[in-house]
């Protein structure tokens, strides 16, 4: 079930809009995230607090406790990029005095302020009550909320989620988070928000979670099957939208998952391949694990590069971001601070190399995918920092091949889609003729 | 007899420019036995590995004189150059004296180091080693006390023998008494820097990476004592402070250029390891309760440690300015470095505020090309001492 949609206009362009089709649930979670800015727009009128948190880690559930209107910095930034918006943001944040090295999340959401604070939509952004800095698996987390606290003079809770090192969650480092949701986050949304916290409307919120996590879950991991029903890089980064960031616990939210795992079980039924911008993907050539995440500035010009040639990324890492869903983690309304706690501590860039290069040669494995392909993003120091060793290690355990291409996440700077498309289209001539000596050697 | 400054110098010099880390392995090989634990920027609790019986190592990247050839294949052209030049070291067997490696929390770079080293060395020991961004006794101290604990079993398990208390409370005395040296080396400098220039000072640190901690104190109390012996002229320099250096070190020749340029250095970031901690470490009691009660509460503010307040953002470096009479400060960060970039903007408005002069650039460990740099310090330094109010 699809149906065609209106893509968002490039700026300032007289060509005929082309006309993109998307799935409904698409459809339903666009309208999600377009309510969300318009409720953060209008927070303040109605006597609401705002809290400002970060996609991996975030404890959506919890804030929702204390009636706070949620905004994410990072989606932000991506919603800005796809919107043809983040370029001049950037470049505004580095003439006031951000380095040109650093991250362009950060740099687009500061340009996003010293303009006036409008948010994508075009609705305004109130400035946060609250900054809840839930520093998963990402240093530059900690910076960031810094420089917003210094600028706007935000009240800053620290949530410091300790990185799997040995690969592993000890109890030590779930302790060290269960303490501090108990003893510094959950007073200070107290007291921002003047709402008392209560136990049980959290689990009510998890068992909402635990839900959508498992429709999730099954949608993410149809791509097993041959062709395989949704894109798991492109077509994913809608399906997390809404439970990775201010939706995840809400009835909407589950409603949302179960109508997108109907839909895409009836695709399943009917041996459909994914829905692209352009319509039902004809056939599937190539199976794809994707690393790194995805660019926003170019995203569906990006995405052209794979269907074009009959692509699919199966699964990818970035899918996991918000939640390693796909391994069996579920939030647990019986154990609710611990489980926020495991939560936090397993997303993905909290893992260590050796279990990220674990992870791809599993999905290698399990979604039969022909090799691997990594984003490495220039912004992205956590994600890209050791991705050429992830790389060489998924080869040779995997011996399949892997390539690597280079962009940004919101700098249009940052992506040469020559460039891009060139190595694309020697990679899928690679997978090819290592299929056709692989036939040979077989006979 | 008394060494001569230039002796001292001559032999730190020595010691920075062996890149095979000759000096740990005769002393792993004067007693049988003996092992080396490498750390990297910014802060390890050496006293752990020291009650071991062990030498801690700090490893600061391969500088200007390392060739990097296999440590570029790790990394994209948009990450800083330590971990390569790090990686190099290791993948040319230069590394091979160490015994295990820490890699403090500082950034997603080192971070992720950790795991290419697991990966790279498997014969080795690896750990990341987390320190806490929560301050208070009960939360983020009782989570560093166990990392720390973990590390006191694993260290004992490769000495094979437990850390005992007793052996850990001495080793905070040994490296209080190097605190206190090391101090009295930045207060001397900051007093008289002509007497104590930068560039000699950063090789005398640099040593303190890799020289035992005992001879190493005696090391920067005998460079005190013949630097001040010999009067050495007094230029009328400008007086800064540089920052932003704590991870990937500047090469020799960039503070050579900056004192060249008219400035003279009267506080820095480099190896903060041996100032991370202000003061002594208590020598009674539990010892690591001690330790991180230390560095809870009286440690350095770096751009890798949180700041729990906006008041608190940019304090020491204001205090330092002030105490160490500082005219201006220097952002020296290597390029890529993302702590040090986006702290940066944070901490120029907090001098803005108080009307302290700045200047801003970026380096790598293998700059090679000063003029550029000698000629902003110096149009610096002029700004200062010409066009300054005072």
């Amino acid at each position: 079930m699809s149906t065609p949609v209106q893509m968002t206009p490039p700026q300032a362009s007289k060509k005929p809009v082309p006309v993109a089709q998307k799935e409904d649930a698409m459809l339903l979670q666009k309208a999600m995230i377009n309510r969300n800015y318009l409720e953060l727009a209008t927070a303040h009128q109605r006597g609401k607090k705002v809290a400002a948190t970060f996609v991996p880690g975030n404890l959506n559930e919890l804030v929702m406790c204390f009636d706070l209107a949620r905004s994410l910095p990072e989606t932000n930034a991506l919603q800005n990029g796809m919107r043809k918006k983040s370029g001049k943001m950037i470049m505004d944040a580095e003439r006031d005095g951000h380095s040109e090295d650093v991250c362009t999340y950060v740099k687009a959401d500061l340009g996003m302020m010293l303009g006036g604070e409008v948010g994508p939509t075009g609705d305004p952004l109130p400035r946060p009550d609250l900054l809840l800095l839930s520093y998963t698996g990402c240093f530059t987390f900690m910076k960031w909320f810094e420089l917003i606290r210094q600028k706007y003079n935000c009240e800053t809770t620290m949530l410091h989620v300790p990185y799997q090192g040995d690969g592993k969650i000890s109890q030590n480092m779930r302790d060290y988070v269960v303490k501090q949701i108990k003893e510094n986050v959950i007073p200070s949304l107290e007291r921002v928000s003047g709402v008392k916290f209560d136990i049980d409307r959290l689990r009510q919120y998890m068992k909402e979670s635990a839900k959508a996590e498992e429709d999730l879950v099954q949608v993410l991991q149809s791509a097993k099957k041959r062709p395989s029903p949704i894109d798991g890089y492109f077509g994913a980064v809608y399906y997390i939208g809404p439970i990775f960031t201010a939706f995840r616990g809400t009835t909407e939210a589950t409603e949302y998952y179960r109508v997108l795992r109907q839909e895409i079980e009836q695709r399943v039924r009917e041996g459909k391949g994914p829905i692209t911008p352009e319509g039902e993907m004809a056939e599937e050539k190539y199976r794809l694990v994707v690393e790194g995440p995805p660019n926003w500035t170019s995203f569906r010009e990006f995405w052209k590069m794979f269907y074009d040639e009959g692509a699919v990324v199966v699964t990818s890492t970035y899918a996991k971001v918000g939640g390693v869903y796909d391994f069996g983690f579920r939030h647990d309304p019986e154990h609710p601070i611990e489980s926020l706690a495991e939560y936090c501590l397993g997303c993905y860039t909290n893992l260590n190399l050796p279990q990220r290069i674990d992870m791809i040669c599993k999905y290698i494995d399990e979604y039969q995918a022909d090799g691997l392909l990594i984003n490495s993003i220039k912004s992205c120091n956590s994600f890209s920092a050791g991705q050429l060793l992830i790389l060489r290690e998924v080869e040779k355990r995997t011996g399949k091949p892997a390539a690597f291409i280079e962009s940004d996440l919101v700098d249009p700077r940052y992506f040469s889609a020559a460039n891009i498309k060139n190595r694309l289209e020697s990679y899928f001539q690679m997978i090819k003729q290592k299929r056709t000596a692989a036939a040979g050697a077989v006979h | 007899m008394s060494q001569t400054v230039a002796q001292i110098i001559e032999r730190c010099q020595m010691l920075f420019d062996d890149l095979h880390f000759t000096s740990v392995k005769e002393w792993k090989a004067a007693v049988p036995g003996r092992k080396a634990i490498g750390f990297m920027p910014v802060y390890v609790p050496r006293e752990i590995i020291h009650a071991a019986g062990m030498l801690p190592v700090g490893i600061m990247g391969g500088g200007d004189q390392l060739e990097v050839i296999q440590g570029d294949a790790y990394y994209q052209s948009y990450i800083c150059r330590i971990p390569r030049s790090t990686l190099e070291l290791g993948l040319t067997g230069r590394l091979d004296c160490l015994d295990g490696m820490l890699f403090p929390s500082i950034c997603d770079v080192i971070r992720n180091l950790s795991g290419m080293w697991q990966i790279l060395f498997k014969d080795k020991y690896v750990r990341y080693f987390d320190v806490p961004q929560n301050y208070q006794d009960g939360v983020g101290g009782q989570y560093y006390i166990h990392e720390m604990q973990v590390l006191r079993d694993d260290i004992g398990r490769l000495a094979g023998k437990p850390i005992t208390d007793d052996a850990l409370r001495a080793s905070i005395a040994v490296y209080n008494e190097n605190r206190r040296a090391v101090q009295a080396l930045y207060k001397y400098r900051a007093a008289k820097p002509w007497q104590a220039p930068t560039s000699e000072v950063y090789l005398v640190l640099r040593a303190g990476m890799v020289l035992p901690v005992e001879d190493y104190t005696q090391l920067v109390r005998d460079y005190i004592a013949a630097t001040d012996a010999v009067a050495r002229p007094m230029r009328d320099n400008a007086r800064i402070v540089l920052t932003g250096a704590f991870c990937e070190q500047p090469p020799l020749s960039l503070i050579k250029s900056i004192e060249m340029a008219g400035c003279y250095i009267v506080d820095d970031d480099f190896m903060l390891v041996m100032r991370m901690l202000f003061d002594d470490v208590v020598e009674t009691g539990d010892p690591l309760d001690a330790l991180s009660k230390s560095f809870l509460h009286r440690s350095m503010q770096t751009s890798s440690k949180y700041d729990e307040s906006k008041k608190d953002k940019g304090k020491y470096l204001l205090d330092s300015t002030k105490l160490n009479g500082g005219e201006g400060v220097i952002f020296a960060a290597p390029s890529f470095c993302d702590p040090a970039l986006l702290e940066r903007p944070m901490l120029q408005s907090v001098l803005n505020e108080h009307k302290i002069p700045y200047t801003a650039f970026k380096y790598a460990e293998n700059t090679g090309q000063m003029a550029p740099i000698r000629e902003q310090a110096g149009t610096f330094a002029d700004s200062i001492k010409l066009w300054s109010a005072a």
